[in-house]
């Protein structure tokens, strides 16, 4: 397991190549939105990036069951990789999602259910990370772990619906145009078909990523027997 | 049948990620043998106790108690099981004859406040069956801790260490205790670093090194005060073995 | 089943003894939680006017905070003697234990709150005696209480014990948060049922689904 294997080769390639495509449609092919301007372009990366983070939590939930029945290392590997590369989309998802309101309503940030929804996610990848580094035991983390990412991912709909329901409930109160159209403008075909390829190209990138993790964590592992083995 | 082995461990393995800590461990044990597990630290006795007593299970190999095959059957041999550890498992806001009636109530025991009556006469604390056991000394814990571990009459006794912490008198209280309850036909497994309170409760000895039972001895095959010897000597072929492994 | 309850029941009962004996999580918490009232007091300076509109915020704070120490004392009392290892030695399902616990301390957080309520409405004068604010006490507390047992016998067995529990309970109790919120200013608002229908709907989903959760995986928790 000492080279790179192949078939990761290929998905990097692939990964590069449509992340590069899709840049040239946001830049080059889409047309500049007649309202909102240049800025709108932020939002093809912006609802990439927050697919990927989804991506990465779903991921986790399949993963962290798939440990709890068959115990395999590798699983464990894969919610790791699963979230730590989610947390990283998400925040650009956020972060995106403030460039995007600071012009558009003239606040950076808005209470919205989705992006409320992203952050909170964010703080639960994080949790996730500071639960499995208060524990010493591989196999442990690994089983609290898969634990917590099923239940972090049960909470997700759950907080989503309880902000949704808040809002339509509440008015808004931080100033700026109706945030509850949450800034909605009609794609034209040349914009569908940008914003489609740029969420392939995301979801690439996450498979390469994600991969690439795994095998860094396989890599470790082995590292870390090899000592054992020594010291012993 | 009545001489299969009440404890049968085959090829036992625990690893707690990379650190393995039982290799291919053989260990079994009849019904009525007390058997202290001598080692140095670190060596798995802890571990392998924690395995048999199903608190952790095994990584690979084969354990069978009382019937039971763990960790698949672990549920239903937790009856049989008696534990007494270092740590004394009682809730210090709660009196003796409390806590006793708690763990009665845990394994679902009838006629509980006699059987605590009884269990707190063997270990001579009826007297004190009213107090918090916050109170109580060490000694009077551990003494606690066994009443605890008989209260629902375990085929098997496993006790980690009891010793820990006591002082001389404590020591013997628990020995006569532990001699009384042994003597009811229980299978006893104790782990110590004591060797001269284990030479006159055991009737075997084992020793448990890294990671693997190296050596074993029936007490009447030794002679009175030979078990250190004995001790030192298993515990030098271990090494040896290691380094013949190495070269 | 009988011996499911009756296990549960035991450890109901060791719980609430123990509790008796000591008052340490009822003192500790109920002391919490009136520091708590005053902190939000000067933080948000609450005149007569905002008072009711904040308060099921304040107290749902509150619960919130002082539920965490709560949780975390109760298991860290199991892990601290060994108990714990006492209680999964004995030949009963685990779950029995874990709904023991939970239920013990959803009486811990709903003593407190028979605490809290009466000290707000002697320092603020809203009328708390509500039933339905009642009811989303006990609906809000479930929830919380659910979730924070399972976590809590998580961060129990980790390094940084204490500061962990807050860190992976809050953001998936939010739900729980908001919806006892709006629920109880709705009560207290008396605004019309259905427009606090919702929020006790997604109560009422949290706590099931949150309950059955746990309940499936707590075996998980304890295992080694």
């Amino acid at each position: 397991m000492k080279t790179q294997p192949r078939g990761l080769l290929y998905l990097d390639i692939a990964a590069f190549a449509a992340v590069a495509f899709a840049t040239y449609m946001v830049f080059g092919y889409a047309p500049v939105e007649r309202v909102m301007g240049l800025v709108q372009k932020v939002f093809y990366f912006h609802v990439a990036a927050g697919w990927v983070g989804m991506l990465g939590y779903l991921a986790a939930v399949v993963a962290g069951v798939a440990y709890l029945v068959t115990r395999k290392h590798n699983w464990d590997l894969v919610g790791l990789g699963a979230i730590e590369i989610g947390l990283v989309f998400m925040l650009i998802n956020i972060v995106t999602g403030s460039i995007w309101a600071r012009p558009i309503w003239n606040t950076w940030w808005t209470w919205d259910p989705r992006l409320t929804t992203a952050t909170i996610m964010e703080l639960v990848y994080v949790a996730y990370l500071m639960l499995r580094g208060g524990l010493e035991d591989p196999e442990r983390r690994a089983r609290f772990g898969a634990v917590y990412a099923i239940i972090g991912f049960i909470s997700v709909p759950l907080t989503f619906f309880s902000i949704r329901i808040y809002r339509t409930i509440h008015p808004l109160v931080i100033g700026g145009s109706d945030p509850t159209a949450n800034g909605s403008f009609s794609m034209t075909p040349a914009m569908g078909q940008t914003f489609a390829v740029s969420l392939v190209a995301f979801s690439f990138l996450f498979a390469a990523l994600l991969w690439h993790r795994i095998r860094l964590g396989q890599l470790a592992h082995q590292v870390e027997q090899q000592r054992m083995r020594l010291t012993q | 049948m009545a001489d299969a082995p009440v404890i049968e461990v085959a090829r036992l393995v625990k690893r707690f990620g990379p650190k393995l800590v039982l290799r291919n461990l053989d260990f079994e044990v009849r019904a009525g043998e007390f058997v202290a597990l001598l080692g140095p630290n670190g060596a798995g006795k802890t571990t392998l106790l924690r395995i048999l007593s199903s608190l952790a299970s095994p990584t690979l190999g084969h354990v069978r108690i009382a019937g039971h095959e763990l960790p698949r059957q672990a549920a239903g041999v937790r009856r049989r099981l008696g534990v007494v550890s270092h740590l004394p498992l009682l809730y210090g806001d709660l009196t003796a004859h409390e806590n006793l009636t708690f763990y009665g109530r845990m394994y679902a025991l009838d006629g509980l406040d006699q059987r605590i009556d009884e269990v707190l006469a063997i270990v001579g604390l009826a007297a004190r069956r009213r107090d918090l056991v916050r109170t109580f000394s060490r000694g009077m814990q551990q003494r606690l801790a066994i009443a605890r571990a008989v209260l629902h009459d375990p085929d098997v006794l496993l006790l980690d260490e009891p010793h820990t912490g006591l002082d001389q008198d404590a020591c013997e209280m628990l020995d006569t205790i532990l001699r009384r309850v042994a003597s009811e036909g229980r299978t006893v497994v104790m782990t110590s670093h004591d060797l001269s309170r284990i030479e006159d409760l055991a009737t075997r000895f084992d020793v448990l090194t890294k990671g693997a039972i190296r050596a074993s001895v029936q007490k009447s095959d030794v002679q009175r005060d030979g078990i250190l010897r004995f001790y030192r000597q298993a515990l030098e072929s271990a090494s040896g073995l290691n380094e013949r492994q190495a070269a | 089943m009988n011996a499911y309850l009756r296990t549960l029941g035991a450890v109901v009962w060791k719980d609430l003894a123990a509790e008796w004996r000591s008052r340490e999580l009822i003192s500790s918490m109920g002391v919490f939680a009136l520091l708590v009232i005053f902190i939000f007091n000067f933080a948000l300076d609450l005149d007569p006017k905002t008072r009711s509109s904040v308060m099921s915020g304040v107290l749902w704070a509150t619960f919130i905070f002082s539920g965490t120490l709560g949780l975390n004392r109760s298991m860290a009392i199991e892990k601290d003697r060994g108990c714990l290892d006492g209680l999964l030695l004995a030949p009963v399902d685990r779950t029995a234990i874990y709904f023991g616990k939970a239920l013990a301390n959803m009486i811990f957080i709903l003593a407190i709150a028979a605490i809290v309520l009466p000290v707000c409405f002697i320092l603020y004068g809203v009328n708390l005696f509500n039933p339905g604010l009642l009811l989303v006490i006990l609906l809000g507390v479930e929830g919380y209480v659910a979730v924070g047992t399972l976590l809590a016998a998580m961060a129990v067995q980790t390094r940084t014990r204490d500061i962990l529990l807050p860190i992976l309970l809050f953001p998936v109790a939010i739900p729980v948060l908001v919806a006892a919120v709006k629920a109880s200013s709705g009560f207290l608002a008396a605004i019309p049922m259905e427009e606090i229908t919702p929020w006790l709907n997604l109560l009422l989903v949290f706590d099931v689904v949150f309950t059955a959760a746990a309940f499936m995986v707590f075996d998980y928790i304890v295992e080694e």
